[in-house]
């Protein structure tokens, strides 16, 4: 059964159909690409996904543990809950948090102990809260982030503000990951270093991964498989190659004429 | 019967106060998204200078309007410049918490120079005074007047936001701030038009309502003002014509139910019309669902 | 531990203080309207500082905590009593809290503060017009119970669960809401369940501030739980920080003393009060704490969890 089920999904501001009639399946496991030039679509479908907006027609399913959960409809904390995470396109850091605290943030998931504990501060709340400090500093490790820990996530650079969009993402535990954009405004270095740690998350934290990007570098060095959105639309899908030298996809990056050159 | 027809000709005549000042409301939120909490006491202003027009010196009605209109407008934009446009680019709240504080202080203000007792317009004689009556459906000639000027002024407001340049920038701006500068529109002086306009109106009804009324004091603007601002809400907040309908629709429900049901709870009841449209439809009734882009 | 004793010395000094009539009855009901003060502003700062919802209501839960415990301690006037009526009325506020809390939840900053509004103003024309409460003329000669030690347990009580709240996992849920909420959704926090959380733990609180206030200045009528008083405790917050637990102490302190200077100006005061929000929004809108803490560390000198402080300085307001 595919991870992600996501059938005839269509969606519709005030008469412009942002998603059209969209389908895609992701296996488990697997690294997905989803390109289009700007405006095709790529964030709404995100969006569509993580429950910030209601499809007008369609079914979008997670499938864990072979159980199918349905997730249209549910609001974006409880598809957090249920495994699906996600970075923005425009960085939703908050800002004036530390980095350690975006990341604890994130693990709310883990919290065991309830309110009656945090009015009191009880042993359980030191203890939880411990446990919670560590977890955080390991995975802002991933990054070398974990230097910065109390720094305002206002003050990183931008790549790191990238970097720590991810980390919060991985710290919601989930086992598909949308990542919108994550090599934005990164020079080839930093995107071959990104390129890496995307392979190795997956691997460490068996996740499928579905990324939206426009440096096609990364996307046809890492990605298994891709989708092509435009105006809304699947135009094309398959290997990187195939996609490469689909005539449609041509044409919807560079225009018509190139197209039948 | 005749009953329901007089209560109607209650509520145009209130609900054309809450349209005046509803108006300022919706104007100045539709421009700068603020809801301008001090509009309410430039109302006010408006009805201490049209009393101290007509009682100290003793001019008519139509001066003292005009001296009141004018004095409001000044006010207005004066508040519009020293407290409102240095925080334009901050967080809502900092100017929301700023509009209160900028109503306490006129409202305070004016008592602690004017004394917080109530102040009676001179009586009206001669032809003010006179009463008309259809079957015995009374209607006042101060109701009279009090409407016609509201009509003239709402017809003189839709003419100029949309047959003149001003008019067209201050749509242009509520639209959508940047692309109106790009385009060449001085903000910030359309921002202080619009509030000159909306400061205009609310002064106007100030000394109309003294007038009808005949009683002032410096807190007779916040109960008025509040369902004037749920008026322009309940007709879509930031729309001009929604402002005017809302502000017959609270004037009349206002009406109805001080006649027909319990005067107590009169207020009560257009608190609740305020929460009812803010939990069914916030952007009012003509108002348009926006969505924050993600 | 340090806590602790701060704590329990502020506590001795003030009962000498009383005892030997240096603080006289004068000087005591200041006192008293300062704690009630910290307590308002602490629980209105975790509203509005912390989650970020915007509230002009506040007046309404106190006043419904006030009424509640006053119609209790009427009619059981024993401690047990005074107890229960305290207990009982910050029930009561509380789900207020959580009705108002609820609908209000997906209005933007301006429009969730009129309904705040509109709320607290049916719940004085509905007190204005019962029977129980016996309407504008308002109650009279509630029992009086509050003394130093229940006034010092509420206060402390409430500011240090409040502050503890605000330092755990829970807290920081409603931080994030103020932050970005789109984003905290998307990290799997459920915004809506916070946000009433924090209406109704600030409701609850308010509420123990008006039994506080019934069961001392034994006089209720509706027209005290206004919205001035919503405003009032407004002025407090901002002036102190929205976001700082310590600023608003201090500005519920700092204010106390200026109304009580100036009682007999109450025009000059209100003029006052809306000059501080004026210039305090344009010229520090981070008020005089901005969101930083004041940290015992004055009393040590090892370093500090960095999990105790959530310091940071904002610009801007909310």
């Amino acid at each position: 059964m595919p991870i992600l089920s996501v059938e005839k999904v269509t969606k519709s501001f005030g008469g412009l159909a942002a998603v059209s009639n969209v389908s895609l399946d992701l296996v488990e496991g697997e690294l997905v690409g989803l390109i289009g030039p700007n405006g095709a679509g790529k964030t709404t479908l995100f969006n569509l996904l993580t429950g910030i907006y209601m499809p007008d027609t369609g079914t979008i399913s997670l499938s864990v543990d072979n159980e199918r959960i349905p997730l249209k409809g549910l609001r974006p904390h409880s598809i957090c809950q249920k495994g699906l995470a996600r970075t923005f396109q425009n960085i939703r850091l908050f800002k004036d948090l530390t980095v350690l605290e975006n990341v604890l943030i994130a693990m709310h998931q883990n919290i065991k102990y309830g309110l009656l504990t945090s009015f009191l501060h009880l042993p359980a709340y030191k203890r939880e809260e411990g446990k919670l400090v560590e977890e955080s500093i390991e995975l802002l490790r991933i990054f070398d982030l974990d230097k910065k820990k109390d720094e305002f996530a206002k003050n990183l650079p931008y790549g790191e503000q990238r970097h720590l969009e991810i980390i919060r993402a991985l710290a919601t535990n989930p086992k598909l990951l949308l990542l919108d954009e994550p090599a934005a405004g990164m020079n080839p270095a930093e995107t071959a270093n990104l390129m890496d740690v995307i392979g190795w998350i997956r691997e460490k934290f068996d996740l499928t991964i579905l990324l939206i990007e426009h440096d096609m570098t990364l996307v046809m060095n890492i990605c298994e498989r891709i989708y092509v959105l435009d105006y809304g639309m699947v135009i094309a899908s398959g290997t990187p190659e195939e996609v490469r030298t689909n005539k449609r996809v041509i044409e919807a990056y560079l225009g018509e004429d190139v197209g039948n050159a | 019967m005749e009953k329901l027809l007089q209560q109607i000709v209650n509520g145009i005549t209130l609900g054309s106060i809450y349209a005046l000042i509803a108006l300022g409301y919706t104007m100045v939120y539709g421009i700068i998204k603020l809801i301008n909490f001090a509009h309410c006491d430039i109302y006010m202003i408006g009805a201490y200078v049209g009393y101290f027009c007509m009682t100290f010196f003793k001019l008519g009605l139509l001066p003292s309007l005009l001296i009141a209109m004018l004095v409001c407008t000044l006010l207005g934009v004066l508040i519009e410049r020293i407290a409102y446009r240095p925080l334009r680019n901050a967080a809502r709240i900092s100017v929301l918490i700023t509009a209160i504080g900028v109503s306490l202080f006129l409202e305070y203000g004016t008592m602690f120079f004017v004394k917080a007792n109530v102040r009676t317009y001179p009586e009206v004689t001669g032809l003010l005074a006179q009463r008309f009556k259809i079957g015995n459906i009374i209607i006042s000639m101060q109701q009279v007047i009090l409407i016609s000027i509201t009509v003239i002024l709402m017809a003189l407001l839709q003419f100029i936001v949309k047959r003149t340049r001003l008019g067209k920038a201050m749509r242009a701006v509520s639209m959508d701030r940047d692309a109106a500068q790009l385009m060449g529109i001085d903000v910030n002086s359309t921002v202080s038009f619009t509030f000159a306009l909306g400061s205009a109106l609310a002064g106007a009804a100030g000394i109309l309502v003294g007038i009808y009324y005949n009683t002032i004091n410096p807190l007779m603007g916040v109960v008025p003002g509040l369902k004037a601002f749920i008026a322009a809400v309940f007709g879509g907040i930031g729309i001009i014509p929604g402002a005017m309908i809302g502000g017959y629709f609270i004037g009349a429900v206002e009406v109805m139910v001080a006649g027909y049901g319990n005067s107590m709870y009169r207020d009560a009841v257009v608190f609740a019309i305020l929460i009812l449209i803010l939990i069914i439809k916030p952007s009012g009734l003509l108002g348009k669902n926006t969505r924050e882009k993600v | 531990m340090r806590k602790f004793i701060a704590l329990a010395l502020t506590y001795a000094i003030v009962q000498v203080l009383i005892m030997t009539n240096v603080i006289s009855g004068y000087f005591q009901a200041t006192l008293v309207t300062v704690c009630i003060n910290i307590i308002l502003a602490v629980s209105l700062n975790l509203i509005t500082g912390f989650t970020g919802q915007f509230s002009l209501g506040h007046a309404g839960f106190m006043s419904v905590g006030a009424y509640v415990c006053a119609l209790v301690t009427m009619r059981i006037s024993t401690i047990p009593g005074f107890i229960l009526g305290v207990i009982s009325g910050a029930i009561a506020a509380a789900i207020l809290g959580g009705l108002v809390g609820l609908p209000t939840l997906r209005l933007r900053g301006d429009y969730l503060a009129i309904a705040t509004l509109g709320m607290s103003e049916i719940v004085r024309i509905i007190f204005l017009n019962m029977e129980i409460t016996n309407g504008a003329a308002g109650l009279n000669g509630i029992p009086q119970f509050i003394n130093w030690t229940w006034l010092f347990i509420f206060t402390a009580g409430t500011v240090l669960f409040l502050a503890n709240f605000v330092k755990s996992a829970h807290g920081r849920a409603c931080i994030s809401i103020r932050e970005d909420e789109i984003a905290a959704e998307a990290m799997g926090i459920d915004t809506i369940r916070y946000k009433v959380i924090a209406f109704i733990i600030g409701a609850f609180c308010a509420g123990i501030a008006g039994a506080v206030y019934s069961s001392y200045f034994y006089f209720l009528k509706p027209d005290l739980f206004g919205f001035l008083k919503s405003v009032d405790v407004l002025v407090i917050v901002v002036l102190g920080g929205l976001g700082s637990m310590s600023g608003s102490i201090l500005a519920a302190i700092l204010l106390a003393l200026i109304s009580t200077y100036l009682q007999s100006f109450p025009e000059i005061r209100m003029v006052l009060y809306s000059l501080i929000l004026v210039i305090i929004m344009i010229f520090r809108p981070q008020g005089l704490m901005g969101s930083k803490e004041i940290s015992l560390s004055v009393f040590n000198k090892l370093g500090r969890n960095k999990l105790w402080n959530i310091t940071k300085s904002r610009k801007g307001g909310l």
